[in-house]
């Protein structure tokens, strides 16, 4: 933030800012420092934004010709693919938007992972964006079951029962979020209501978000806290807009692929089926991304506990600024949990290869050492390897790896230093 | 005032204090009561309650899937081999201990919801391990009582209330 107070230079400019402090606002965000050494994993946030507004527009001209009725939401999709005007070009902006929604916040979630994104003093933009991304799931998942087809069906039907494995009053409390005593159309036309509702609601979060970051300011690849502004920044326009345009841009020839080439390839042909609640399709799976979260639920063999732990892999994550007991932030300086992380990520793509596969044999072993896996680095791995762990020693700012003109960050140190370290 | 700085017992001012969150909480809990009540079956989903099943034309072996409010009931004419697999199993092995006897009290039909009780999904009839159901979501396996033998689900699948109107008909519900 600066510290200089901004003045309008126009007359009227001034008049207003005095009212509504608006150009104040903008003046910020303009001249935001950033830290200049952002690379671009922090381009993320930015692709995020353009994805929710993407997600916002296309859902409210589809909106305008979808029927949330159990009798005619299939055909209503239907009508939008065959007889509204660009009809098929925004039904599949916005299911592969979903996608590449999810595909950047992964992104996103694994670059604060590897930089210590979330550590002090940065606990609450984390915990922020961990609620936005449950949110996203709820929204993604609601928004799956308005086309009505089988998978919809049957999807919705696997999920609400999740709810029934919490004693005493889960039958009740599945009852009362179908409003009846089965997926049916009540189910429908609320899910309708609420997938039009949450994304207004992470529209907010994303603000105290970004609020919440404009704090302490970005953490960087280094990961030290460095003086705002400094020669260690650079205002966000025109330095960081025009490097989070570019990224866009590549993203969006990404996006523009699965639309325009591949627009099915992300879904299951079952959902061209209309839902029918006497036949469950053969192989039920969510969508690919809550495929790790699928093969946790189905790695654990009791009901109850299949749920809780599926929950938990997620709730952890909200504990992890104080489950990691590292100082260091960035992984760059810390070898062994360098490793560690790359297992992780390892791991959670095996638990999302193995949610596609029937939960049997030995994918359904693989699961479970994936599962405990997931588990045992957080609960154990992070908080020891904080302690145990040696890391290389820090730059005093980010200017001065630079400057010394090596890419080795040690290295970069004076001579003296390096001795020390030698010895 | 001298007299109220030196005791700290509660003064009227509390009183009020905790009498108004009361009575406003109360306010507010009834407010959002009618709120969260109309997700519940409305009257017309709840009007829906039996279903009554002609069972004339089916031979045994042979099953019939039903809807009965929005759920799948599966109405099955059990032939003497099934319904001796049944009753053989030593219901002290089983997860959700039931005689057979209890499940069909006419063994020659079984009518149970045909839902497996761990997430819901609709069995397969004639498969598994044990020649009863298998659910294909997520791999539990029935005897031919629609017990549950092997996989994730809880309970054995349920029977609803039903009877036979006459020899022929079936009501549900």
């Amino acid at each position: 933030m600066s510290d200089h107070e901004y003045t309008p230079s126009s007359k009227f400019g001034k008049w207003f800012n005095d009212r509504l402090p608006l150009l104040t606002l903008a003046n910020h965000l303009t001249d935001y420092p950033t830290p200049k050494n952002l690379n671009y994993w922090w381009t993320f946030g930015g692709i995020l934004t353009f994805c929710l507004i993407t997600q916002i527009v296309t859902g409210l001209v589809l909106a305008m010709h979808y029927i949330a009725h159990a009798d005619m939401a299939f055909s209503s999709v239907e009508h939008i693919m065959r007889d509204v005007n660009y009809g098929w070009l925004l039904r599949y902006v916005h299911a592969n938007g979903a996608s590449m929604f999810f595909l950047a916040v992964y992104i996103h979630i694994f670059r604060s992972l590897f930089y210590g994104s979330y550590k002090s003093p940065r606990e609450i933009i984390w915990i922020l964006g961990i609620i936005i991304y449950l949110l996203m799931m709820a929204a993604a998942f609601m928004g799956y079951v308005l086309p009505w087809g089988q998978m919809s069906f049957w999807g919705a039907t696997v999920i609400t029962n999740l709810f029934s494995a919490i004693p005493l009053v889960g039958e009740s409390i599945t009852t009362w979020l179908w409003g009846g005593y089965s997926v049916d159309n009540p189910t429908l036309t609320r899910f309708f209501t609420l997938h039009y509702l949450i994304p207004f609601l992470i529209l907010g979060l994303v603000v105290l978000h970004i609020w919440a970051l404009h704090v302490p300011g970005n953490n960087n690849p280094v990961g030290i806290d460095i003086k705002k502004p400094s020669k260690d920044t650079v205002p966000f326009h025109p330095y960081i807009v025009i490097k989070d345009a570019f990224a866009l841009l590549m993203f969006c020839i990404v996006f523009a692929l699965f639309v325009f080439y591949q627009p099915n390839i992300l879904g299951h042909a079952d959902n061209y089926i209309e839902a029918d609640p006497l036949v469950t399709p053969a192989h039920i799976v969510p969508e690919w991304y809550l495929l790790p979260f699928y093969a946790i639920l189905r790695s654990v063999p009791d009901k109850l506990m299949g749920v809780v732990a599926m929950l938990s892999a997620i709730l952890i994550l909200a504990a992890l600024p104080w489950l990691d007991t590292s100082k260091v932030r960035s992984a760059v300086f810390r070898p062994l949990f360098r490793q560690f992380y790359w297992i992780l990520v390892a791991d959670v793509l095996i638990l999302g290869y193995v949610g596609a596969m029937p939960a049997e044999g030995l994918y359904l072993l693989i699961a479970r050492v994936a599962t405990a896996y997931y588990f045992a680095h957080f609960l154990i791995i992070l908080p020891v390897l904080g302690w145990k762990e040696k890391t290389t020693p820090l730059p005093l700012s980010i200017t001065e790896p630079v400057l010394g003109g090596s890419p080795n960050l040690a290295a970069a140190r004076s001579d003296e230093k390096i001795e020390k370290t030698i010895k | 005032m001298s007299d109220q700085k030196d005791e700290k017992k509660t003064n009227r001012r509390d009183f009020l204090f905790t009498a108004t969150a009361a009575a406003g909480a109360v306010g507010v809990g009834a407010a959002v009561w009618p709120l969260v009540d109309q997700m519940n079956p409305d009257a017309s989903v709840k009007a829906l309650a039996s279903t009554e099943v002609d069972v004339s034309s089916m031979q045994p072996g042979q099953s019939l899937t039903v809807l009965w409010r929005g759920k799948p009931v599966f109405i099955k004419r059990r032939t003497d081999d099934e319904i001796k697999k049944a009753r053989a199993v030593d219901i002290n092995n089983l997860k959700h201990p039931e005689k057979d006897e209890d499940r069909a009290k006419n063994p020659e039909w079984l009518v149970m919801l045909g839902i497996c009780t761990h997430l819901g999904c609709v069995p397969l009839t004639d498969k598994g391990d044990y020649d009863g159901w298998f659910c294909p979501c997520h791999g539990s396996h029935y005897d031919t009582s629609g017990r549950i033998r092997k996989g994730p689900a809880p309970t054995n699948m349920e029977i609803p209330k039903y009877e036979f109107v006459n020899t022929n008909t079936i009501k549900i519900g």
